[in-house]
């Protein structure tokens, strides 16, 4: 092969016009002494592939069930990276249902009075029953983005782990407040065919293997207007999830929608609210 | 920072990793299969396909080694496959040693196929690394002075089809197995960091390719702990996006040196 191939193809792949938001970034897994540190270190590998902004969620050291003090220190360090990277980070607040007092004053602190754009649930508790209510009421009433971590893992899931059955359950409680299922279930050909039907519920693609197919499935079941790109960083690489996007068999306008537009819809609300520039 | 500062400093940061990338006349993938994947419609990747995404040359598995008996068979249809891909597909055909009469099957990819290497797939066949006929089996391929490809995994465990559930491959045997076979040529395929750095700690004499290598910056962390001149440039299509691993090499800071040696001289030397 002639050298002259191979630079259009990785241009054509790393192409600028393209605008690339994260849903789904974490401080854990990559070097730095400090929350700045590792924000820092995200976004120099960021900037190599292309990304713009990155949405960041939990702290340093993750508990699988936080107790209040713990979730307010990850929320704290959340706070201090994105107010290093203003301009290249959005923050969403660590909450647990198990909690829902303090989770309440934590989305206050957090959302209706600090900076940050969105709430992030993860495997403290499953999602369907109606302890968590007040938070997904409090959360849309600040126009929050929502996200909820899910699985459908053939090896099972933890205790309070969600699956996207669990969260259409939820979903059906709000039905005009969209909710993110984070990571599609992982088993995506699972998960995909388990929210179609639920309007208000949004597709990650973070966090998984980058096996071809799925944004082909998520894309003819969903609609674009109802995938986001997101990383699952830094446990996983940038390369291999944007490559779900870029190596898609998908058009040019569908992968802006997931690289960007479909986020920034969902975001809009709580950006014009706060009088955030993106 | 506005959209306009942020094209303008990133594009800065890219154009390093895009001029060595342009300096490269080759790229090999050691890690490509044809055939079909019995769950799922797998993208129809061929060697123009993988020359359109820069790959001139990739060592190449059947999928349907992993359940079908008939290994002869599927190897036969591999190596039509690769010589009909005009030398772009290099054939790795499959043994199964607790088929009856795999020597003849060795044979056969030597012989009759001008294979150079042997792809395994110790877990959907039933044994382990600790067992004699694994031993075996490395000896008599080694013997017939081909390379070994052993694949430790084919997907995420945890979005295994129920039915038919693959632990990985234990591969802490690999290390006093290899220590006495000096001449074993032996590469692993879709080992993840953390196998990198437990199991695999100190068997410095085999290739690793990077197709599951995960977490920001892999290639660049994974090289702090594994010599530079054992890992390869595998992509695991068609069952995973081959952009992933493109990427990865954008993703990490690797020299233009490095990049040749990931990308053509490893494999290479694997190749012998």
């Amino acid at each position: 092969m002639r050298e002259s191939d191979l630079l259009p193809r990785m241009q054509k792949l790393m192409n600028p016009k393209f605008r690339i938001w994260d849903l789904h970034c974490h401080l854990s897994g990559v070097p730095g002494l400090t929350p700045e540190e590792r924000l820092g270190q995200l976004l120099r590998y960021a900037d190599r592939v292309g990304i713009e902004r990155l949405c960041v969620y939990m702290g340093m050291k993750w508990s699988q069930d936080p107790s209040p003090d713990d979730f307010r220190k990850q929320n704290d360090e959340v706070l201090r990276a994105i107010a290093k990277h203003p301009d290249r980070a959005f923050g969403f607040v660590t909450l647990n249902p198990k909690h829902v007092p303090e989770s309440l004053a934590e989305l206050e602190r957090c959302v209706a009075n600090g900076p940050m754009v969105g709430v992030k649930l993860w495997v403290a508790k499953r999602c369907d029953g109606p302890e968590i209510d007040p938070l997904i009421a409090r959360a849309a009433e600040l126009k929050a983005v929502i996200f909820q971590h899910t699985w459908f893992k053939t090896t099972a899931n933890y205790p309070g782990e969600s699956t996207p059955d669990d969260l259409v359950a939820l979903a059906k409680r709000f039905p005009k407040v969209p909710i993110i299922c984070g990571h599609t279930g992982g088993t995506w050909e699972l998960g995909i065919r388990a929210i179609r039907d639920q309007k208000n519920l949004f597709a990650d693609l973070a966090g998984s293997d980058p096996t071809a197919g799925i944004t082909e499935m998520a894309v003819r079941e969903l609609g674009a207007e109802r995938v986001i790109y997101g990383s699952d960083c830094g446990g996983r690489s940038f390369a291999s999830q944007l490559a779900k996007v870029h190596g898609a068999a998908i058009t040019e306008a569908q992968k802006q929608q997931i690289f960007h537009g479909t986020l920034r819809s969902l975001m809009n609300p709580i950006l014009q609210a706060k009088g955030i520039q993106a | 920072m506005n959209r306009r500062l942020f094209l303008q400093s990133t594009a800065a940061a890219a154009a390093t990793p895009l001029m060595a990338l342009e300096q490269a006349a080759e790229r090999l993938d050691v890690n490509f299969a044809t055939g079909p994947w019995p769950f799922r419609d797998l993208p129809k990747l061929d060697g123009d396909s993988l020359k359109q995404r820069g790959i001139t040359q990739a060592i190449t598995g059947s999928l349907e080694a992993l359940l079908t008996r008939d290994i002869a068979a599927v190897n036969a249809r591999l190596a039509t496959a690769c010589t009909e891909s005009g030398g772009v597909l290099l054939p790795a055909g499959a043994l199964h040693p607790l088929l009856p009469a795999w020597r003849e099957d060795l044979r056969r990819c030597r012989d009759e196929h001008a294979m150079k290497v042997i792809r395994l797939h110790p877990n959907y066949h039933g044994y382990t690394l600790a067992e004699p006929i694994f031993a075996e089996l490395l000896d008599a391929i080694t013997d017939a002075g081909l390379a070994v490809q052993i694949v430790v995994q084919m997907e995420d465990q945890r979005t295994q089809h129920p039915l038919v559930q693959a632990a990985p491959v234990d591969l802490k045997p690999l290390h006093d197995l290899l220590k006495v076979r000096p001449k074993a040529r032996v590469m692993v395929l879709n080992a993840n960091a953390a196998m990198i750095t437990t199991a695999l700690r100190g068997c410095d004499s085999l290739w690793l390719d990077g197709a599951m290598i995960e977490g920001v910056g892999g290639l660049e962390n994974t090289l702090k702990a594994w010599p530079a001149e054992k890992l390869c440039f595998g992509t695991h299509a068609p069952f995973f996006y081959p952009e992933s691993s493109l990427l990865k090499l954008v993703e990490s800071e690797l020299s233009g040196t490095l990049l040749t040696a990931l990308t053509v001289d490893n494999a290479r030397a694997f190749l012998g």
